[in-house]
């Protein structure tokens, strides 16, 4: 169980020194903690989004406390948003005692420059992945040992139809529609839970 | 600093972010106004160019925007425990809230119409993803070279099991070096 809690502060420790971008960042994270460790699956992960965006505080910490608490309990959400939020206190108390050169310093726009496209790439790969995973059967799984990943046919039909007519729905309600695309996002989540229930989305 | 305790201090700095940390919902983005409310005009615990330049600095450091700004102001007002205390203030709602919400969640999700709720949600999800990745990409892909790293990380992360630190670390050298040999060409 201790090493649980460690593994867990160490984890949270890496997706906060290096998820650049706020909470929506730590995303790519979170799923390559749960591919190593089984802790939860992408659907897991995704309910747990769906509740951090509709619950009060930051969703990045939402989601960190949600995955640690999945894992090992009440103790676990609390290791998990520690771990989360240790290398934050370490970097800004460092920056704050530098504040001026900080700001003035062509190395940090550089990076910057280099680190913000990346990490839209990398919530990129997820959300790929997650509409994969939601909206068709292919799955993208690597071979024991493995590097790189390849796509696999899983059972059922090929595509979610009920699921994809929802989506260009939300798509064209959230991008299209005058006010109705301002909503908070709790808006469409409850949305599309009451879709879910009507049309029986599970299939159960 | 005035005559309060330090013990004082620190309960009034965990406290009034504990307090925006429920107000807060949705990203650190929602937090700028309640922010500008309570630190700026309530409290006075910074000024109004102070919190911009946190909160400009939050978004460009590791980690999570509002824990990144909770720092910055508790650090200002009460030195290092200052910080810490902020920022366990500002995560201490989240934590107590999503807990037992989850340990409810999990009692419910054998039940058929939690099952199909969930079911939906998903679909709400991808789609709430998606759009957030449109908005990053019109702020973060501003030429060639910055959409060359967009593809790559986004293929790379795609199909090669590898941590996401080694893409995180790469893009920012990557960075350096395009934006250096830019300077020595000029």
């Amino acid at each position: 169980m201790i090493m649980t809690y460690v593994q867990l502060f160490w984890e949270f420790f890496k997706t906060g020194l290096f998820a650049v971008g706020g909470g929506m960042a730590t995303l790519p994270f979170l799923q390559a903690i749960g591919e190593s460790t089984g802790w939860y699956t992408y659907t897991d992960l995704m309910n747990m989004l769906a509740v951090s965006e509709s619950t009060p505080g930051p969703i990045g910490i939402n989601m960190a406390t949600y995955v640690g608490f999945t894992a090992a309990g009440v103790p676990g959400a609390v290791v998990a948003t520690l771990g989360e939020v240790t290398p934050s206190i370490i970097v800004i108390l460092i920056v704050a005692a530098v504040l001026h050169s900080f700001r003035n310093n062509p190395y940090v726009d550089r990076a910057f420059y280099g680190l913000r496209p990346a990490s839209t790439g990398l919530i990129g790969a997820a959300c790929v992945s997650v509409i994969l995973e939601v909206l068709t059967s292919v799955q993208l799984i690597a071979r024991e040992g493995g590097l790189v990943k390849a796509p696999v046919l899983g059972g059922g039909s090929l595509f979610n139809v009920q699921g994809l007519l929802l989506a260009a729905l939300l798509i064209v309600l959230t991008n299209c529609v005058p006010k109705v695309k301002g909503f908070h996002p709790i808006v469409f989540i409850g949305l599309s839970a009451a879709a879910g229930i009507v049309f029986g989305f599970a299939g159960t | 600093m005035n005559g309060k305790s330090k013990f004082q201090e620190l309960w009034e700095l965990f406290w009034t972010f504990a307090k925006m940390g429920v107000m807060t919902f949705g990203g650190g983005m929602a937090m700028l106004p309640i922010l500008q409310r309570e630190v700026v005009d309530s409290k006075g615990w910074a000024t109004e160019e102070e919190l911009a330049d946190y909160y400009a600095i939050g978004q460009c450091t590791p980690g999570i925007i509002a824990v990144n700004t909770a720092t910055f102001i508790g650090q200002k007002y009460g030195g290092v425990a200052g910080g810490v205390a902020a920022t366990l203030g500002v995560v201490f709602p989240s934590v107590v809230i999503i807990s037992i919400l989850a340990g409810l969640i999990s009692n419910f999700a054998d039940l058929n119409w939690v099952k199909n709720a969930f079911a939906g949600i998903q679909v709400c999800v991808c789609v709430l993803i998606f759009n957030a990745v449109m908005k990053l990409l019109k702020k973060s892909v501003v030429d060639r070279r910055t959409a060359a790293i967009f593809g790559i990380v986004l293929l790379g992360g795609l199909f090669l099991k590898l941590s996401p630190v080694w893409f995180v670390v790469g893009a920012a050298a990557a960075g350096v070096i395009l934006k250096n040999l830019e300077a020595k060409a000029a």
